[in-house]
């Protein structure tokens, strides 16, 4: 099982991690806004991740880290 | 739990002022990343021209220069002949490299200078809110082109990685994008051999990276990277150009 | 005293640059000045320095920031138009508090001008000829040896206030052969080092950043007004000029670089003839020796600026004199040489003397 953890503060809401996530589960979160007035990208469901980064390796803003 | 991804060293833990879904962050990061799995964070110099990426000396480790809009080759030479076993790459946009910077660019390839070269090429001046490049496509609409790019008033854009290929000084040329996952697995890789090629001393490295400015083309950030690879990818084939190491 | 040798102006000063423990020299070629890189090419390679032929004075000006930046001594040299395409450069390095010497030997302008020596160059060099508000220091020798002495000077005067630091020589001081004794020569090892220099962390150290770019207004004023405290202490401590026969002087004549050897000309005629001339003679063009003007105004009735040019100097002349004594002018322009024989003349005329059938 792997986890994603994201500095939401740092996020811009640029929503490109979403576009690239092969499971689906990483989502702009439109309850919230961070400390910068955007809507933070989060994981929705965390048991389906797979570990393969990719949100994280095309986010400008580092804000993804992944365990797994 | 081993961490399959975090933020490299060498890149600062502050949030860059970049715009939302701009590519620089993730060119940044791929630098930083190639620096620290080189071990050679402590032996780098890096060289930021006028851009949007002048601020890079906020968002890296290692020591920087600032340098006059075209003129980082020029810096990073003076820097490389003073520390010649110091690693100094320069980390340009189009504006900078192709248009004033362009005699510097290509003398400091002609010298086979052992430096690299970061270019990022997204098709505009995004610092200064969206003019033209001399990488604009033909037609492509800006703030200097607002009837598009014409040819016969504006010209052709710039292949700099052809026009490069054909130095004989120039040891290590690659287009790459950033557009994709996979196309980002390879910018990295791109990055690292044109770092070794300098670390093996075998001259001038240059990796050119198309990329978006989401707020100057005026799209969402997904939208831009898929005009990038509908348009850009089209001018700018990607690929090895030169490659003596 | 050092064994003396004859030589080039040009080619002195690149030996004195060597000797001062620069090892890294950017240039590009201009008449009447390419001899000094011509000198550099031949004799850095085999002192374990670098010689660049750079593409175009504005890379190789860009060249000496990055050199300096990384905690060097480094230098480049070139004659008015080049000078003209370094000043962006130039106020990037002002800007960046980055040591560097630069060699103007400047030549009849504007535009392409010709390439007889001038000192049309003077505002640009000391008024700053790029943007924003700084100063470089700027040296006027009137020898090959002064030359030679005058670069040693620089090299560590730019260290010591971290500035960039001028030779304002012109194409005949640059042209022309004397002969000069050198100093021992300093080792770069030697130097002090630099810790603001980019040379690589090592990871031991914070990363240190060249820079001249400050987005916030508040910071820039802040970094401009420390700049300006120790310009402020630069003109207190590091004027420098030369006095010849001012104690009893009813007019003085002032003149820097080769148009003060000619002055010395005609003062030496008209002592003869019992008119009593004195020269002050600038050796540092900025920081201006405002103070031994003032001083001097007290007793002397007069004041001639004598230079190769339509007259810049002179300004600064007249603001140091401060309306105390008429400020008169005296020139020749476009590369042409004043002649003694008009200092003379133009003397004479200041103190309705008759003239006494010339020199």
């Amino acid at each position: 099982m792997a986890v994603v953890t994201f500095n939401e503060d740092r996020c811009k809401g640029c929503g490109l991690c979403e576009t690239v996530c092969p499971k689906k589960i990483v989502k702009t979160a439109m309850d919230r806004t961070n400390v910068k007035g955007f809507h933070p990208a989060a994981v929705t469901n965390q048991a389906e991740c797979i570990g393969c980064a990719f949100c994280a390796q095309i986010c400008p803003d580092c804000v993804i880290t992944v365990e797994k | 739990m081993a961490t399959v991804f975090k933020r490299p060293h060498p890149l600062s833990d502050v949030s860059n002022t970049y715009c939302p879904g701009c590519t620089h962050g993730i060119i940044h990061r791929l630098a930083a990343e190639v620096i620290e799995e080189l071990g050679i964070e402590g032996d780098t110099i890096g060289v930021a021209p006028v851009g949007c990426s002048v601020v890079a000396y906020n968002f890296f480790e290692f020591d920087v220069q600032q340098a006059a809009h075209g003129r980082a080759p020029a810096v990073a030479t003076g820097i490389k002949r003073v520390h010649p076993d110091k690693f100094v790459f320069t980390y340009q946009g189009d504006g900078d490299l192709a248009a004033i910077g362009t005699a510097e660019t290509v003398h400091a390839a002609a010298r086979g200078e052992n430096i690299s070269i970061i270019f990022v090429n997204n098709a505009i001046y995004g610092m200064t809110g969206g003019q033209m490049a001399p990488t604009s496509l033909v037609g492509q609409v800006t703030q200097t082109t607002p009837y598009g790019r014409k040819i016969e008033n504006q010209g052709y854009p710039i292949k700099v990685c052809e026009m490069l290929s054909t130095i004989e000084g120039a040891a290590y040329i690659e287009r790459v994008s950033v557009d994709s996952i996979p196309n980002i697995k390879k910018t990295k890789a791109a990055i690292r051999n044109a770092f070794e090629c300098q670390l093996d001393k075998k001259g001038f490295s240059l990796v050119e990276i198309l990329s978006t400015c989401p707020t100057n083309w005026g799209m969402e950030p997904a939208e831009a990277m898929e005009w990038l690879r509908e348009n850009m990818m089209k001018q700018y084939p990607l690929g090895v150009y030169c490659d003596k190491r | 005293m050092a064994e003396k040798f004859l030589m080039k102006g040009n080619e002195a000063v690149a030996e004195a640059a060597i000797r001062s423990g620069c090892r890294y020299f950017f240039g590009y070629p201009i008449t009447p000045q390419t001899e000094l890189a011509a000198y550099m090419a031949k004799n850095m390679p085999k002192r374990g320095g670098v010689f660049l032929q750079a593409e175009s004075e504005i890379a190789a000006i860009n060249m000496v920031y990055g050199a300096a930046g990384a905690g060097a001594r480094a230098m480049t040299s070139s004659s008015s138009p080049g000078i003209s395409l370094k000043q962006e450069g130039i106020s990037y390095i002002a800007g960046a508090d980055l040591p560097c010497v630069i060699v103007n030997m400047a030549r009849g302008g504007p535009g392409l001008g010709s390439i007889q020596g001038s000192q049309a160059d003077y505002f640009q060099a000391t008024k700053g000829g790029g943007h924003g508000d700084y100063h470089m220091l700027v040296f006027a020798p009137n020898s090959v040896q002064e030359l030679v002495d005058m670069t040693a000077r620089a090299f560590d005067k730019a260290d010591e206030y971290r500035m960039p630091a001028m030779i304002l020589g012109d194409g005949m001081l640059g042209q022309m052969m004397e002969p000069v004794g050198f100093f021992e020569p300093k080792e770069p090892e030697e130097l002090p080092k630099k810790e603001w220099a980019t040379d690589g962390t090592g990871m031991k150290r914070k990363k240190n950043i060249i820079n001249s770019l400050y987005l916030e207004s508040e910071i820039l004023e802040r970094l401009n007004i420390e700049r300006y405290e120790r310009y402020a202490q630069i003109c207190e401590r590091e004027p420098l000029f030369e006095e010849i026969n001012t104690e009893d002087a009813e007019i003085i004549i002032t003149a820097y670089g080769m148009s003060a050897r000619i002055a010395v000309s005609a003062m030496t005629a008209l002592r003869k003839e019992g008119v009593r001339v004195g020269i002050i003679r600038p050796i540092t063009l900025w920081p201006f020796p405002s103070e031994i003007f003032a001083r001097r105004a007290a007793n002397a009735k007069a004041f001639l600026c004598v230079e190769m040019s339509m007259g810049q100097m002179v300004e600064d002349v007249r603001l140091a004199v401060d309306g105390k004594r008429p400020v008169y002018f005296c020139g020749r322009t476009g590369g042409m040489t004043v002649e003694p024989d008009a200092v003379y003349e133009e003397v004479k005329r200041i103190l309705k003397l008759k003239t006494a059938g010339g020199m």
